[in-house]
């Protein structure tokens, strides 16, 4: 924690909780009986409802967005560089909304949870769940929260392809979408890098066909090494290269298979620190959601008649150094909707963060987000 | 904001309500202009550094190079493609000019004039590459890697069976003189092009 609240930030905020007790029909064919969903609004909701914003988040992100949560936390939200009074999502115009997504492990339903019917954790019985059917649960939370048509839908990664599934299935309920470092399906090499991750945590010898908490023990070692993955694909080369270069720990070399490199540390430190707070088959389950992914499928694979529907206008952001969902892949989404003849506006921006880049204060970025943002927040004021 | 001259000449030949691809649009002022009397459009451009006035101008813009075409766009699927004070920057003109044509009903090209009497001269008796107000760059480092006279213009429209419409072929400050009229392509520093394909 900063030794003060810096004055462009949501300071302390508390999540909210929403049980909802009627059932919540899933792409698999199963259904949740009741469910809970956590979340976080930072700013006001204006009278006529029309400043609402909904954050989307992406693989190991939850509702925490911005913000701390007490004076003694270390780090704020997931998205603090962009949300905030004064920041490019504007919490002194927007009202903005984060939700944890079904099937996390920061408190809205998911494997961690009880599962009514039998009286114990879900665990691995926690049913799949689909980009499609986070979009219908955090539609729930809107009606909820009286926001009948968001002022914009906003997601990177995983949360871009929620923000795209929400103008593509529910035209009506929102006026922008913002698609950052996005891809409209994951091509074959994204998917083998999800088994792998999968893999790694299945052959854990603790992972217990995913009942680990019966066993009272957690899949570290492959949750761990899955991250360590997750995080070198999140990065670029040149990034990498730049914090760690061929750094050593200690001045020599050992000759032995100890940690050597500042990369192996920071990996190491990385992974051990992930697997205290992220459930294992919570990630089992965001990586297939990611796999399964592909709003074209329904449409003969024709992305353009995918967002024929779309009424929303949209910015799509890429990053040059992004090699997990790389600019060719949002270029495809801007494709479709310029066949569509849609509203869009498209940037490719310069950066060495990889795919991480769009968590970070890159001046150009935020520059393009936040005039884009102030559109919408000149929209909704006049509404 | 007022509109630079030759986009000024260009936006008197958009009818109202046309819909306009501009490539290389820049800060977007020609389509944010233009929007007044109901066109509507896309702008392309390779630069991000302006994008903050495009969007608060209303304007679509999209990244895009434009050396490799216009694959995203359909046949015929605008009435105006407009690229002016660009071609010559471009690694195959001909193979641009072909897909603006394919993609535009018609189009609108402007670029400066290599055959105008001060390039000659500096060629034939100063003896080095021209540079002019519109050419400020040397040889080395200038992004004006093809540039064409009129003449050669021309030429490749009649090639590639293009129709040119309408012509203006105009000095620095955008006005026609009697020499520009008389001997364009000696006289004239700008021109511009309003083209078509010819039907197959």
């Amino acid at each position: 924690m900063p030794d003060k609240i810096p004055a462009d930030s949501v300071g302390l905020v508390t999540p909210s909780h929403l049980h909802i007790d009627s059932p919540l029909s899933l792409d698999c064919g199963r259904s949740l009986p009741s469910y809970d969903l956590t979340y976080e609004t930072y700013g006001e909701l204006n009278d006529d409802a029309s400043n609402a914003v909904l954050i989307c988040h992406a693989l190991s992100g939850d509702h925490h967005a911005a913000g701390f949560h007490s004076l003694d936390d270390k780090k704020p939200g997931w998205w603090d560089s962009a949300i905030g009074p004064g920041k490019a999502i504007d919490t002194n115009h927007l009202y903005v909304v984060c939700m944890n997504n079904l099937g996390g492990c920061k408190g809205s339903t998911g494997p961690t949870s009880i599962n009514p019917e039998t009286g114990k954790t879900y665990g691995p019985d926690f049913p799949i769940v689909t980009v499609m059917d986070w979009v219908n649960s955090q539609t729930v939370l809107s009606d909820h929260l009286n926001i009948k048509q968001w002022a914009a839908v906003i997601g990177g990664s995983l949360g871009a392809m929620q923000a795209m599934q929400w103008a593509i299935s529910l035209p009506e309920r929102l006026r922008h979408v913002l698609i950052i470092a996005a891809a409209p399906k994951l091509s074959a090499q994204n998917i083998a890098f999800n088994e792998v991750a999968r893999t790694a945590i299945k052959s854990d010898t603790n992972f217990h066909e995913g009942h680990y908490t019966d066993h009272d023990t957690l899949p570290r070692q492959g949750l761990g090494l899955a991250r360590m993955l997750g995080h070198i694909t999140y990065l670029s080369d040149e990034a990498m290269g730049e914090k760690f270069g061929r750094e050593l720990r200690n001045e020599t070399i050992n000759y032995g298979y100890d940690v050597e490199f500042q990369i192996e540390s920071y990996l190491r430190y990385q992974s051990s620190n992930f697997v205290e707070h992220f459930d294992a088959n919570t990630y089992l389950l965001m990586t297939k959601a990611l796999d399964y992914f592909d709003p074209a499928k329904e449409f003969n694979d024709d992305l353009t008649a995918t967002v024929a529907s779309i009424t929303a206008q949209s910015l799509v952001v890429s990053f040059t150094s992004d090699w997990r969902f790389s600019p060719a892949r949002s270029q495809e989404i801007v494709d479709a909707l310029l066949s569509a003849g849609k509203d869009v506006t498209y940037a490719e921006i310069e950066a060495h963060q990889g795919h991480d880049a769009f968590l970070m204060p890159i001046p150009r970025y935020i520059d393009i987000m936040k005039t884009y943002m102030q559109k919408v927040i000149a929209e909704s004021e006049i509404r | 904001m007022s509109l630079r001259l030759d986009l000024q000449i260009i936006s008197d030949w958009i009818p109202d309500g046309s819909r306009v691809l501009d490539l290389g649009c820049d800060n977007g002022q020609l389509l944010h202009h233009l929007q007044n009397r109901g066109v509507s459009g896309y702008g392309l451009e390779i630069d991000n550094s302006k994008f903050a006035d495009c969007i608060k101008s209303g304007v679509n813009v999209i990244q895009a190079d434009l050396d490799q075409g216009l694959p995203q766009f359909a046949d015929q699927s605008f009435d105006y493609v407009i690229l002016s004070q660009t071609l010559q920057a471009i690694k195959r003109p001909d193979f641009l000019l072909e897909e603006i044509v394919r993609v535009g009903k018609q189009a609108i090209i402007g670029f400066p004039n290599f055959g105008h009497w001060q390039c000659r001269l500096q060629l034939a008796l100063g003896g080095h590459m021209p540079r002019s107000r519109s050419l400020p760059n040397a040889w080395f480092d200038t992004p004006n890697i093809h540039l064409c006279t009129v003449q050669d213009f021309d030429n490749l429209c009649t090639r590639d069976n293009i129709d040119v419409l309408r012509r203006s072929i105009v000095n620095h400050a955008h006005k026609d003189t009697l020499g520009t009229r008389l001997l364009p392509n000696l006289f004239g520093q700008i021109a511009l092009y309003q083209i078509k394909k010819k039907p197959q």
